[in-house]
């Protein structure tokens, strides 16, 4: 395998303490040398002739980004998004691993179904770690092999959109996967209480006439389970909340915490900027699961992420075609693409308008989603790490089109919106996954 | 390296500073400016526009009024049952010349799975120039409109909006209680009180009518028990507030506008009845007691002994058969307004 320079640019590597000027040598997949600017000793038969260079002059230069929490519709919903479209918009936004959930179509509670998303065939363009259902069919009901999933490739379990209610079978579904050491991810949503509802309930709901879900469905079944992982008392259980969007379920997981549980959350860029008021007029590109919540759910969602409560930063990429949006509000299915928006809105927003400082976003974006599922070798470019890089203009405003994604789908409610930070390679171990032209 | 769960807990220092989140964009309805998808899209002289032509229109020579809209081609698209809206726009529109056609979702290619916005997109290929739109889900008017860009006249949405009810029911309160007006302005209704009674979570016509009355001074009062009337519902606009006991409602009141119990939107509420009766009917004794003088108003279907006796129904303070008589007048104007060549919704 040829080698590849990233030279002048510079690196900030949060889990490794270093934001410098650094050169970089990159070979057979993984990181081989990190040394000041023009100080690469290019030592162990890098032949020089055969080593491409990037030039990553006034570029940054970072692990790259992990999103943990991504819809890539394959098996069952190709029209929707392949694993090879939506990879290649995860590379389009830097990212360099995705971990993908189980609710394809059959669900994907086998090591069969889990082996498949990571086979060559499926022409990733970036490492996919599938999340496997934690019980069988998502059904909430018998407890899959988390043993043999985890050999399969399985990072984590979760019925995702089928949150488990039943007490007995999320108390068996946290102490099964501490003990093979699996997080177990919740869409904490009570689904007793969302029936027929389609957007947040509140004042919005009200006006537009629209069920609405309260945000006790979410904070509820979030203090339900830390009231679980209290009471198994095994250090080893991992509980992740997934899309956290309700100032409630924050102060559950920062009191969880206080307490010394291993419970984390994620939010998604959505969630810490836009509230039910986006809704604006039915607009189906602003209809997810959980929705948006009102301004001051959506205010705590930021102060979280400042303060440090939140862990990761995940987009909930959430792919659908075109006509199945083209509908009556309450008809059209949950969710918003995020791949090729994440960094550009951070940039924007937490680091320009909130002061967030770079290293603490891309580590919400990098490092932390790898030390939550446990990806080793990724989330830092310790030399020996996987060589999975972005480079990427910090300083550069863009506005998005929704009609140049690589994603099949186009439902973003940022269509025509400005990003700051644009990619300009993706790298995943030491492939060039995207360039910007 | 550490686990996140640790390190985190260390650098958990509450940041506190003033925010500045991306502002809402501007909504971009209208995209027709004949449309009529909420009373929040009319100003004042609009609605004064539309009030005027209703009567213009009305006191009209037929063999005159038929030539406003001669030949025009407007739909009447509706997915719900409907007696005094559809007769009312259909006839409102062949009062003015216009051909009209209705689709009825039992009985189209909307059984087949037609979607709304191809309905629309078929309705304007065979000529469409107008369409009048009932549906069962909140906000089908605007992805009507934002696919067709046709002027569309919501009849009612969902849970949503009613706009033309809330237009003839203002036109009742005003023969009422502001005989002779010309014209409206913020002030027309200073010193009124609405009351609106009863099943206000799933009524199109209470939200119309909450936004529209208070902008011509008027307070609304919104009357009901919890599971059908959210606390928060007084949030929805200004001048609105939330009253719990029907007689206090009703001794504030120049206007009480009764609203059926919606059962077909329930989704699995349960209601006692009786309960309800007890509490919020409109009886001729409760009506002498508190408000001997109110206008009572009902947009209809009314279901006589449950929201209202039969007595109250027929008696002389209610004006139920006028508002029904006053919606062709107003549908009359505002079909004409979208059907206006001016592009300006007929000179308001």
């Amino acid at each position: 395998m040829t080698a590849l320079v990233i030279r002048g640019g510079h690196l900030i590597d949060p889990a490794a303490g270093v934001d410098g000027p650094k050169d970089i040598l990159l070979k057979d997949g993984r990181v081989a040398e990190i040394a000041s600017p023009g100080k690469l000793k290019l030592q162990n038969g890098v032949n020089t002739d055969e080593t491409a260079t990037l030039d990553a002059t006034g570029l940054t230069v970072a692990p790259g980004l992990i999103d943990m929490h991504v819809h890539l519709r394959e098996p069952g919903q190709g029209y929707k998004e392949t694993i090879a479209t939506g990879t290649a918009a995860a590379a389009a936004g830097g990212f360099t691993a995705v971990a993908a959930m189980p609710n394809t179509i059959p669900v994907n509670d086998s090591p069969e179904i889990t082996r498949w998303m990571q086979a060559p065939e499926r022409g990733a363009a970036v490492r996919v770690f599938p999340i496997a259902a934690a019980t069988r069919g998502s059904k909430g009901e018998a407890l899959n092999d988390f043993a043999a999933l985890k050999s399969a490739g399985a990072v984590a379990v979760t019925d995702d959109g089928h949150p488990i209610l039943k007490d007995g079978v999320m108390r068996e579904t946290l102490a099964a996967a501490a003990r093979v050491g699996l997080s177990v991810i919740q869409h904490a949503e009570d689904t007793r209480m969302t029936q027929g509802a389609c957007m947040n309930l509140g004042a919005v709901s009200f006006k537009l006439g629209l069920r609405g879900m309260p945000p006790e469905a979410e904070s509820g079944l979030v203090e339900r389970d830390i009231r679980l992982v209290t009471e198994l008392r095994d250090a080893r259980a991992h509980l992740h909340v997934a899309h956290t969007s309700t100032a409630a379920a924050i102060a559950a997981v920062r009191q969880a915490r206080r307490n010394g549980l291993r419970v984390t959350c994620e939010v998604a860029p959505h969630h810490f900027l836009l509230s039910d008021e986006h809704v604006g007029m039915y607009n189906t590109q602003a209809k997810m699961n959980p929705p948006l919540r009102s301004a001051a759910d959506r205010d705590a969602m930021i102060e979280a992420i400042l303060d440090g409560v939140v862990d990761a930063i995940a987009t909930d990429h959430a792919p659908h075609a075109t006509h199945e949006k083209e509908v009556e509000f309450e008809n059209a299915p949950n969710g918003i693409t995020g791949l090729e928006t994440a960094l550009g809105l951070c940039l924007r927003w937490l680091h320009r308008e909130w002061k967030l400082p770079l290293g603490r976003i891309l580590s919400l974006l990098s490092a932390q989603p790898a030390a939550l599922l446990n990806l080793k070798g990724r989330g830092t470019l310790a030399v020996g790490s996987f060589a999975d890089v972005v480079v990427f203009d910090p300083k550069a405003e863009w506005t998005y089109h929704a009609v140049d994604t690589l994603s099949k789908a186009r439902n973003t409610p940022f269509d025509g919106w400005t990003m700051q930070g644009k990619i300009r390679w993706t790298i995943s171990e030491g492939r060039i996954a995207y360039k910007s032209s | 390296m550490t686990p996140v769960w640790d390190c985190m807990n260390a650098s958990a220092t509450p940041v506190r500073r003033q925010l500045h989140p991306p502002p809402v964009a501007p909504s971009p309805f209208p995209y027709n400016p004949g449309s009529l998808l909420s009373v929040q899209d009319l100003t004042l002289e609009a609605v004064s526009h539309i009030l005027a032509r209703a009567t213009d229109l009305e006191n009209m020579d037929p063999l005159v009024r038929d030539r406003i809209l001669l030949k025009r081609r407007v739909a009447l698209l509706f997915y719900e049952s409907s007696t005094r809206t559809r007769t009312s726009f259909e006839l409102a529109a062949k009062s003015l010349g216009a051909d009209t056609t209705l689709v009825s979702s039992l009985s189209s290619s909307i059984e087949k799975g037609e979607t709304l916005k191809d309905t629309g997109l078929t309705l304007r290929a065979l000529g469409a120039e107008a369409i009048i739109l009932r549906h069962n889900s909140s906000g089908a008017a605007w992805l009507l409109e934002e696919a067709t860009r046709l002027p569309v006249l919501n009849a009612g949405d969902g849970m949503h909006e009613h706009p033309t009810q809330a237009l003839l029911d203002l036109r009742t309160i005003l023969t009422h209680l502001r005989p002779g007006i010309k014209t409206v302005t913020a002030e027309t209704l200073a010193g009124v009180t609405v009351s609106i009674v009863g099943d206000i979570l799933h009524s199109r016509v209470a939200r119309s009518n909450m936004l529209l009355l208070p902008r011509l001074g008027a307070r609304v009062v919104l009357c009901g028990p919890k599971e059908l009337l959210p606390e928060l519902a007084a949030n929805a606009g200004p001048d609105i507030a939330v009253e719990r006991s029907l007689e206090a409602a009703l001794r504030q009141s120049q206007v009480v506008m009764m609203l059926r119990i919606q059962a077909e939107r329930l989704a699995g509420m349960q209601l006692d009845l009786e309960q309800y009766k007890a509490n919020y009917q409109l009886t001729g004794q409760r009506l002498a007691a508190q408000a001997s003088s109110a206008v009572v108003l009902h947009p209809g279907p009314i279901i006589r002994g449950l929201e209202l006796t039969a007595g109250v129904a027929d008696g002389a303070q209610s004006a139920i058969l006028e508002q029904v008589r006053n919606g062709v007048a107003i549908r009359m104007a505002v079909v004409e307004r979208a059907l206006a060549t001016d592009g300006k919704g007929g000179g308001a």
